[in-house]
């Protein structure tokens, strides 16, 4: 087995511990690169199936592609797709504005909490990674969520030998990490194996990409000219810029981005 | 600051390396990073060790290390590597890291994946939760506070967590005037511990974090350490051996049923599995053949697989299968039994407590267990061991768990994964473990029934005849206890007084058992095993023909006990023939208690492998005191009251006692 493979079965183990433990289980898809190769990893642990909801939390002000990127997966892939939305935020105005921590907590957290109890969700998949951020990088792969949703990271239950925590209070729910492990290389490699789509937004068009996805308002594209999957392997193996250089949330305060999480945010 | 200056030069040198990166790329799909683990003892420096090792390597990522800066200019401090693994504020806030994390690098010679992992002792649960992950692991030890409590215990969980390459780096040098005499003391104090415990340091380094000595750079403050660079250690760790050539151990995680197809899906943990193997699947010993193995996106059909894949296959044949059931080879099978000693690490917040169950998890398995015994607690700190009925948080112990199903596993010296096992107390694990099979049977020969083309014979004379013949009913009088307690002297008078008295009556013991029938069997847990399971099979011809049978023997194991039971439950009489270990070893009427305390016998009950008490036996006679006659007179009338006169069929208290107990 090479890297990617050993990876690959990581992932779908969590995927079928996940799938065997939760009777009502969604999978959180934010139309980006990661949530692309989770759902491919997805029909890969359950032979070309993703026998659960996806949900894509729609604030409103995600890049237009995104959308249409969106529609016309879930309907090649046969997916069951739910879209959460905080419309009473937004007909009462909320944008960045108001501040960039506070409208992601109303957009992004606050439609997230509650489109997962109106469908009384208790598993949860999201695709985030550990060398994406500080906070991530300190995540369990099953990471108990309190009757708010929110993030006890001051006392994680321990987590090990592959054995995952499956029980939990009523009331309370589990986010599961199937790519906590993946590093974004490690995601543009899978995807050049696989031959996974990704949005074009990724690509560079004059001098310019995005690295990582968001709503249109937040996200900077960044300085590069990769604009094959060749390309961006090249480019990230020599940068030195991180990730969620572009994602303007995570720099309000020196803990924006933890209190943010803390609170529910994926 | 001279930390902010070397940055700026690092910086500038990282693309040169970067370039070196894109040379190897070709190779990335093989280049697979070694997790390592960074533990020690709380303040004596794992993090600014790796904020140093990051650094050094040019692995950071650009404005890192002015971020870093700001939150230090914030704080009114000194610049702290720390921060850059203490990503939680409270982290930084209190100047302790409180859960493990991970971060990535790289040296010129491979990829590492580093877990952080906290020391306070308050952490151990979370320490534990990065270490699991690791494939080897830097000891780090204050040069100035020397091997503390953390670092011991630290060293005894990557034991227990089955991490074998460890080096140590002593830190804080500078803060000693980089002594030549204190690094010697303390590398011979903590190279004698871990070998001790089992593991050899491949290297102990003398370092200074804050200085950047020996990290990846050398000294010019050491001259008289020849050794390796922490990096240079690193590049020396031996990439692990995926378990391919140990035998088949496919744990069923799940069966789906996808497209008209029923698929058992499942990661194979060691050895290899291909389409048109036969398997056989435990605990429930059917036989079945792989018809194919399922894949999505592959661009070619997939025929074979190993150790690490999650896969799923189907089947030839129709047989029910379930989570936690395990498919191998049938040269190969693993260990079935419901009852193994373990040494676990306790995180609970409550006391591990003996007789409280537990919802134990073993690779896909789980069932609840008892703790039977905690039979020694060990102070990782000297290696002492004391006896308990409690386990506190953070401390180890060697314990005897019992289920009552049947559980599939394999020792850990064996094979690690089917060995280890996690602890859950209601939402949360509580505590983790390695298996031992010290002292216990592999119980699968006593459980499978091998010739399966066999009619019974149907007997033309009833039980009830066979009663009325004799004047009294049959029954099966088993006689445990430790060696010494009195069972074959009371065995003996007994039968002489029954038969005396007009009983059919007749003693089985050892000596007429393994000289014949029992010829071949030794004094493994498997043979003492299957010495009773004969005994117990015998037991019951004579039963079926109307006799009393007195069976005296040891039967140290419950389970064993239990399983001649079933065979005729209805009849079968547990008697405890109960005296201490003391008395019988003062009594030790063939000196064998002298030759197993010198360790001439091997595997003596009560000395060196279990004696299981019956939990509940339809009479106990306790020989501590009393006399022969006194012993004998007690059973002859508990005899009298279930076995006697047959006209009083219905003795109502031996039935209820069956009832509950078959």
């Amino acid at each position: 087995m090479n890297h990617l493979d050993i990876l690959e079965s990581q992932s779908i183990y969590i995927l079928r511990e996940a799938f065997k433990s939760f009777d009502k289980l969604a999978m959180l898809w934010s139309i980006g690169k990661d949530s692309n190769v989770m759902l491919w990893l997805a029909r890969k642990a359950f032979l070309g199936h993703v026998p659960f909801p996806v949900v894509h939390v729609d604030t409103s002000y995600k890049i237009p592609e995104m959308i249409t990127f969106r529609d016309h997966m879930a309907k090649e892939w046969n997916l069951d797709l739910i879209v959460g939305q905080n419309t009473k935020a937004l007909e009462a105005g909320m944008d960045p504005e108001k501040g960039k921590v506070v409208c992601c907590s109303a957009l992004k957290t606050e439609a997230l909490k509650a489109t997962l109890s109106e469908h009384g969700f208790t598993g949860v998949f999201a695709g985030i990674r550990r060398d994406e951020e500080g906070t991530r990088s300190k995540e369990r792969v099953f990471s108990p969520r309190g009757e708010n949703a929110e993030w006890d990271f001051r006392d994680q239950p321990p987590e090990f030998w592959d054995q995952f925590k499956t029980e939990f209070a009523p009331g309370t729910h589990l986010r599961i990490h199937p790519l906590l492990h993946w590093t974004e290389i490690d995601v543009w490699h899978y995807i050049q194996r696989e031959d996974i789509p990704v949005i074009d937004l990724y690509f560079a068009k004059n001098g310019k990409r995005h690295r990582s996805l968001g709503c249109a308002p937040c996200t900077a594209p960044i300085e590069s000219n990769a604009a094959t999957l060749d390309d961006i392997i090249t480019e990230l193996e020599t940068t030195r810029v991180s990730e969620r250089s572009g994602r303007a949330q995570d720099k309000e305060a020196e803990d924006a981005f933890e209190r943010l999480r803390a609170e529910g945010y994926m | 600051m001279a930390d902010r200056k070397k940055t700026k030069s690092q910086a500038r040198k990282a693309p040169a390396k970067g370039k070196a990166a894109v040379a190897q790329s070709e190779d990335i799909m093989d280049n697979k990073p070694l997790k390592i683990v960074i533990v020690g003892h709380v303040d004596h420096g794992k993090s600014t060790l790796v904020g140093r090792l990051i650094h050094d390597t040019g692995s950071l990522p650009e404005g890192k290390v002015e971020t870093i800066q700001d939150m230090c200019d914030r704080r009114g401090m000194p610049f702290e590597w720390a921060f850059l693994m203490d990503a939680l504020k409270s982290e930084r806030d209190q100047g302790v890291t409180i859960d493990t994390s991970q971060i990535w690098f790289s040296t010129d010679h491979r990829k590492y994946v580093l877990i952080d992992a906290p020391g306070h002792k308050e952490f151990l649960k979370n320490m534990v939760s990065g270490a699991a992950h690791a494939e080897a692991a830097l000891l780090v030890i204050d040069a100035e506070e020397g091997v503390r409590e953390q670092s011991r215990r630290h060293g005894y969980l990557l034991h227990l967590l089955g991490v074998r390459q460890v080096a140590v780096a002593v830190n804080k040098m500078d803060l000693v005037k980089y002594s030549k005499g204190r690094f010697d003391e303390i590398k011979a104090e903590i190279h004698d511990y871990l070998n001790e415990i089992g593991i050899a340091p491949t290297h102990i380094i003398p370092v200074s974090s804050r200085e950047g000595d020996m990290i990846v750079n050398e000294s010019r403050h050491m001259d008289w350490y020849k050794g390796p660079t922490v990096a240079q250690a690193l590049d020396l760790f031996e990439a692990p051996v995926v378990p391919t050539d140990l035998p088949l151990r496919f744990p069923v995680q799940d069966v789906y049923k996808f497209d008209k197809k029923r698929i058992i899906v499942g990661r194979v943990e060691s050895g290899r599995l291909r389409v048109g193997d036969t398997l056989l699947i435990s605990p429930t010993n059917k036989t079945v053949r792989v018809a194919s193995i399922e894949s999505w996106n592959s661009p070619a059909p997939v025929l074979a697989a190993s150790a690490g894949q999650s896969i799923g296959i189907t089947l030839e044949d129709q047989v029910f299968i379930e989570r936690g059931q395990v498919a191998s080879n049938i040269g190969n099978l693993p260990v079935e039994t419901n009852v193994f000693r373990a040494r676990i690490f306790w995180l609970g917040r409550e006391p591990l407590t003996t007789g409280k169950t537990y919802k134990l998890k073993l690779a896909t398995s789980h069932h609840n267990v008892v703790v039977q015994a905690i039979e020694r607690v060990i102070d990782t700190d000297d290696l002492s061991s004391t006896e308990a009925d409690k386990l506190e948080r953070n401390a180890v112990a060697e314990v005897v768990l019992r289920s009552r199903g049947m559980m599939v596993l394999d020792e850990f010296i064996n094979n690690p994964v089917m060995g280890r096992f996690v602890l859950v107390d209601k939402y949360d694990a509580v505590g983790g473990g390695i298996v031992s099979m010290e002292g216990y049977p592999d119980q699968r020969q006593s459980v499978t029934v091998k010739s399966t083309n066999i009619f019974s014979v149907d007997h033309r004379i009833t039980p009830a005849a066979r009663s009325a013949n004799h004047g009294h009913r049959p029954g099966i009088l088993w006689l445990t206890g430790l060696s010494g307690s009195g069972k074959s002297t009371i065995a003996v008078e007994l039968e002489r007084q029954l038969f005396l008295k007009g009983y059919h009556v007749y003693v089985i013991d050892g000596d007429n058992l393994r000289h014949g029938l029992c010829a071949d069997l030794g004094f493994s847990p498997e043979d003492r095993t299957e010495n009773i399971r004969r005994v117990g099979e015998v037991a019951n011809l004579f039963a079926d023909a109307g006799f009393i049978v007195i069976a005296a023997f040891i039967s140290p194991y419950r389970a064993d006990r239990q399983r001649a039971r079933a065979i005729r439950s209805e009849q079968f009489h547990e008697i405890y023939i109960k005296a201490g270990l003391e008395v019988c070893e003062r009594r030790d009427p063939k000196g064998l208690y002298k030759k197993a305390r010198k360790g001439e016998i091997k595997m003596f009950s009560g000395i060196s492998a279990p004696y299981e008490e019956p939990e509940e036996p339809e009479c106990v006679i306790d020989t501590t005191f009393l006399p022969v006659s006194e012993n004998v007179a007690e059973l002859m009338e508990y005899i009298d009251q279930n076995l006697g006169g047959i006209d009083h069929h219905h003795e109502t208290g031996k039935e209820e006692k069956a009832a509950q107990t078959g």
